[in-house]
């Protein structure tokens, strides 16, 4: 069963899409219960992984490794480790979230759904593959469906925005090829595996326009994970994908999709190539606190609601690389509170930022707009510059509790996950960039400045007659909205499990660099 | 080898040419209602026998018809390509209703002579042969592609293509009358003896017939600059012979270019080293690396703007010719092998592509962008296909195009030569993910869906639908393909 484990985890989903195909296309309820039965059989599945780990230990578990192209020495490897544990966990839990906030989805159910699938399992890969081949494929693989999901079923600006987002990653994807083979090739004997590679490429010797080709490969890696994260100034295609793909694709986009550019960089970047990464590891924290400062000042300037949770994961991604870029702290602590803050901080920002969009989902569904202010030009003259709703608190407590709570947990309350691990990024980030560090702070002011005014001109005041009408939260809504809650809370005040999974690993992950470089400086 | 011994080996290609004489007098005295069906079916029929004998074989590699033609693997591997691209063509064919107010039977004759012309091209090993393949190949093209009489386009094409093809074949055999010059025989393998030992002072006449020959074979894979024609032919001509034009012929140019200017500008005469070097002083790989960049860019950068789909995938296959012009900057095994495989897959995702748009023109009688609206909804089997070699095409995994592509850019980066080409290749296949999600988006994202269906034949359909198989098979598990290749990389030389 171990052995099979992964596999099972990654390709239940494509069953799953299969079968929906098969289905005819006039039974949109058996579809939609299809895809949640296979994404409630992952979750469980993933609970059952997230059980079994060894906490322990920092080496790879349930690995499976089997010959996939000889000639070219590919192989099906498979694995998770503290750093993917979170995200596999992660994965699960949103796909199948956001196929039960996909439930009114009456366009093509049978494509939706089977697409829905098959980015499921293309994630769900990225997270388990250790093998770099694997990996590049699964990493594309997630890009098909990603196009039609927001091409087909998103906003008005739908297609744009799809195709925006297609060339952007595609444009990073192709970079991150090329430095794939080009590890593949300058390492002897030739290997794509992310395992041995650790120990080979370090060696690699090439030059190329003066250099050692592996600063380039650096380059070409963090450009191809830096607009998936997305890190400014690549980050141009996210607010226009976000606010124009269906709310459960902007959950995925949000929740897990931006994680895979961290993750990617901590995969690959962090132990293949310590001696670059502690080389750019002070760039990395100027562009964190860029990313921080800048994700929120946009928000600040957003009257629609969407756009402005759009930027926020623009600035709490960039915690969660002053964090990383904490790796080179002289303090041992203060590296570990940096790494496993950004990890930690991947987490939480996935839960809370799913949470956020799910709920603008669920106002949009109602009042058919999500502006906090009307724009200045709005169609109807008469509403510019008004508030778009105001209020809505006495209508609709149930679904005003639960924005509090998302917002407070956006901008980092106490007793909110989020408030853990950023505080563990900036302590990471303060020993060992002070400064950047403390301008990185005001981040925090501004991400408060946001969420609290929205929240005043959205939820508090006079309830406006228009939104009297409105309908709190239903059932369904509640049952998808009610599991984030807990675990925001649940890490808010005692985080300790999910810092279990990855201390292990990253105090490897930190050794590597840290370590490697010190052997290479001597 | 003499030539009544060389017949046994020729025996494909006199099937090929003694049935094309058979199809003219069934022309002549069989006047039935069933004449075109009965044409097509013997052509189909020589096609497979040419195919059993090519099968059977399995000789170690030679030359026929004292050493004019080369019976060795490498010639075999791509006649299967011919023979494949050629069928495909022939199956669907008679379903095509451009062709309805045409007599197709001429049409498949003249297809049989172009293959005759193909196996010549992969095996040639004489500049005669060279010439003369080129020209049975670009001949029987002409008529094929000004075949819809009755259209103005069709007319332009086959006329635009026959001045382009007798300019080039004049400069190119120019070419190769000065390696003649220079060396003496029309003997690939003396004129590679002749040119080592060249004194330094003509390597500028050989220089000027390398780029003279190049225009030659640059206009037969329609590489930049000599690829002018291919928009006006490729829209013009019927789509299966576009389909069949944009592959078959192309896989030839690269089969002949590969060996013809491997073994007359190598510094050894012996293909099978895998390590190749080209005749001292002469700047091959810069030359090749300037006309791949050149070609894959133009290409892409000219497809954006198209608004009709055969146009488009004109200039997209001018960029593929690119793409594979990169590894042949390098040339060696890897290279070699690397451009083989791209080329097999090409073949499938590149037919499967026109084939859709014979589909579409069933339907609609035009091939514009347009008419593909909602397509995804109205078709939906035929349209994720064409997704498929789209996605193929722009080089996305798991298809067979993305690990064609792979193999491509791993020449250069293994080499640790031409990074700036491989840069760009890479940018150049983000570029084409633009032009061919136009085509994408018409069939699934312009339009909401209908209640509304429409089916082609079944065998056309059904051809889609088998083309996309190897697209998707080769792009998850291509050690069977790849393996192909490997025992085809052997090639005949006089030593052996």
């Amino acid at each position: 069963m171990d052995a099979y484990f992964l596999t099972l985890l990654v390709f239940l989903p494509v069953l799953g899409g299969g079968i929906i195909l098969l289905v005819p296309r006039e039974r949109a309820d058996l579809i939609k219960w299809i895809a949640a039965g296979f994404t409630g059989l992952q979750v469980l599945l993933a609970f059952w992984l997230f059980a079994a780990f060894d906490r322990s230990s920092d080496v790879i578990q349930f690995a499976v490794k089997a010959a996939w192209i000889p000639a070219f020495n590919i192989n099906y490897h498979v694995g998770v480790d503290g750093l993917s544990m979170p995200m596999v966990f992660l994965t699960a839990l949103l796909s199948f979230v956001s196929i039960i906030a996909s439930w009114n989805i009456t366009k093509a159910p049978r494509g939706y759904f089977s697409l829905f699938l098959l980015l499921d399992a293309g994630m769900m890969g990225v997270f388990v593959a250790l093998d770099f081949f694997l990996f590049y494929v699964f990493w594309e693989v997630m890009l098909l469906p990603m196009y039609f999901l927001i091409g087909m079923w998103g906003g008005p600006q739908r297609q744009y925005a799809a195709i925006k987002f297609f060339i952007y990653t595609l444009f990073g994807s192709v970079l991150i090829l090329l430095s794939m083979l080009a590890f593949y090739f300058y390492t002897e004997p030739h290997t794509f595996s992310l395992i041995a590679l650790i120990q080979e490429a370090p060696k690699i010797n090439v030059q190329l326009w003066g250099m050692n080709i592996k600063w380039l490969i650096w380059v070409a890696l963090f450009i191809g994970f830096a607009i998936k994260v997305p890190i400014f100034p690549f980050h141009t295609w996210l607010p226009l994908a976000h606010v124009e793909a269906p709310t459960a694709v902007s959950v995925i986009l949000a929740g897990v999709l931006l994680k895979m550019g961290t993750y990617g960089l901590l995969r690959i970047s962090y132990p293949l190539l310590p001696d670059e990464t502690i080389g750019f590891a002070t760039f990395l924290a100027v562009l964190a606190v860029i990313n921080i400062i800048w994700g929120a000042a946009n928000a600040i300037a957003q009257t629609d609601l969407k756009r402005m949770v759009a930027y926020s994961s623009i600035s709490h991604m960039g915690m969660v690389l002053l964090g990383m870029a904490a790796v080179v702290s002289s303090s041992r602590s203060g590296a570990q509170a940096g790494m496993n803050g950004a990890v930690l901080q991947m987490f939480n920002h996935g839960t809370i930022t799913a949470m956020l969009f799910l709920l603008v989902g669920v106002i949009y569904d109602r009042a058919h707009h999500r502006y906090i202010i009307y724009p200045k030009d709005y169609e109807d003259e008469a509403l510019r510059g008004k508030p778009g709703f105001g209020g809505l608190a006495t209508n609709l407590p149930v679904y005003s509790g639960f924005v509090a709570l998302a917002f407070f947990a956006g901008l980092g309350l106490p007793a909110l996950s989020a408030f853990i691990s950023e505080a563990m990024c900036f302590i990471g980030g303060f020993t060992a960039f002070r400064t950047l560090t403390i301008i990185g702070t005001v981040g925090i002011l501004l991400n408060a400045t946001y969420f609290l005014r929205a929240f005043q001109r959205m939820f508090l005041g006079q309830p406006s007659e228009k939104w009297a009408g409105l309908t709190d939260m239903s059932i369904r809504e509640i049952g998808f909205m009610a599991p984030l809650a807990v675990i925001v809370i649940f890490l808010g005040v005692f985080p300790r499990p999910a810092l279990d999974i990855m201390s292990a690993t990253m105090d490897r992950l930190i050794d590597l660099v840290t370590l490697v470089s010190q052997v290479a400086v001597q | 080898m003499s030539n009544i011994q060389s017949l046994t080996y020729f025996l494909p290609e006199l099937i090929l040419t003694s049935s094309a004489m058979v199809i003219i007098l069934t022309d002549v005295f069989f006047r039935g209602r069933n004449r075109n069906r009965l044409i097509w079916l013997l052509s189909l029929v020589a096609l497979g026998i040419a195919a059993i004998f090519l099968l059977l074989q399995t000789t170690p590699p030679d030359a026929i018809f004292y050493g004019a033609l080369a019976v060795d693997p490498y010639s075999r591997f791509f006649k299967w390509i011919f023979l494949l691209a050629t069928v495909v063509i022939y199956v669907v064919s008679p379903y095509s209703r451009e062709l309805d107010n045409n007599p197709r039977h001429e049409y498949y004759l003249f297809m049989l002579l172009v293959v005759f012309g193909l196996f010549l091209m992969a095996s040639a090993l004489d500049l005669i042969i060279v010439y003369l393949s080129i020209e049975i190949v670009s001949i029987g093209s002409f008529v094929l592609a000004g075949f819809l009489k009755q259209e103005r386009l069709s007319n332009e094409s086959s006329l635009k293509y026959v001045i382009y093809g007798a300019l080039s074949s004049g400069v190119m055999l120019y070419g190769l009358s000065l390696l003649f010059g220079i060396a003496g025989s029309t003997n690939v393998f003396d004129i590679q003896a002749a040119l080592s030992g060249v004194p330094d002072k003509a390597h500028l006449t050989l220089a000027v017939a390398l780029l003279l020959v190049l225009t030659g074979f640059g206009y037969k894979i329609a590489m930049v600059p000599f690829h002018f024609w291919t928009p006006d032919v490729y829209q013009g001509a019927p789509t299966t012979i576009t389909a069949y034009l944009s592959v078959a012929p192309k896989a030839a140019g690269f089969a002949l270019a590969l060996r013809i200017l491997g073994i007359t500008f190598g510094s050894s005469p012996d293909m099978n080293l895998g390590e190749w070097l080209p005749v001292e002083g002469l700047p091959f790989g810069t030359l090749i690396a300037i006309f791949s960049a050149a070609t894959m860019t133009v290409g892409n950068i000219i497809a954006i703007q198209q608004s009709s789909v055969k146009r488009l995938l004109a200039y997209s296959s001018i960029a593929h010719a690119g793409y594979m012009l990169m590894a042949a900057a390098i040339l060696n095994a890897q290279a070699v092998s690397a451009i083989m495989f791209y080329l097999a897959v090409y073949l499938f995702m590149n037919l499967g592509a026109f084939l859709v748009a014979i589909f579409i023109h069933n339907r609609y009688g035009y091939d514009e962008i347009e008419e593909w609206k909602g397509l995804g909804f109205q078709a939906p089997a035929v349209a994720v296909a064409m997704g498929i070699f789209l996605f193929s095409l722009t080089g996305l995994p798991p298809t067979a195009g993305f690990v064609g592509k792979v193999y491509l850019f791993s020449v250069l980066i293994e080499a640790q030569q031409f990074w700036w080409l491989a840069v760009l290749g890479v940018l150049n296949s983000v570029v084409s993910l633009y032009y061919y999600m136009r085509i994408l988006k018409a069939m699934f994202l312009d339009s909401e869906p209908t209640g509304e269906r429409i089916s082609g034949h079944p065998a056309l359909s059904g051809t889609i639908l088998l083309l996309m198989i190897p697209v998707l098979l080769f792009g998850v598990y291509w050690s069977p393909l790849m393996n192909l290749v490997r025992s085809s990389l052997e090639f005949f030389s006089p030593g052996m």
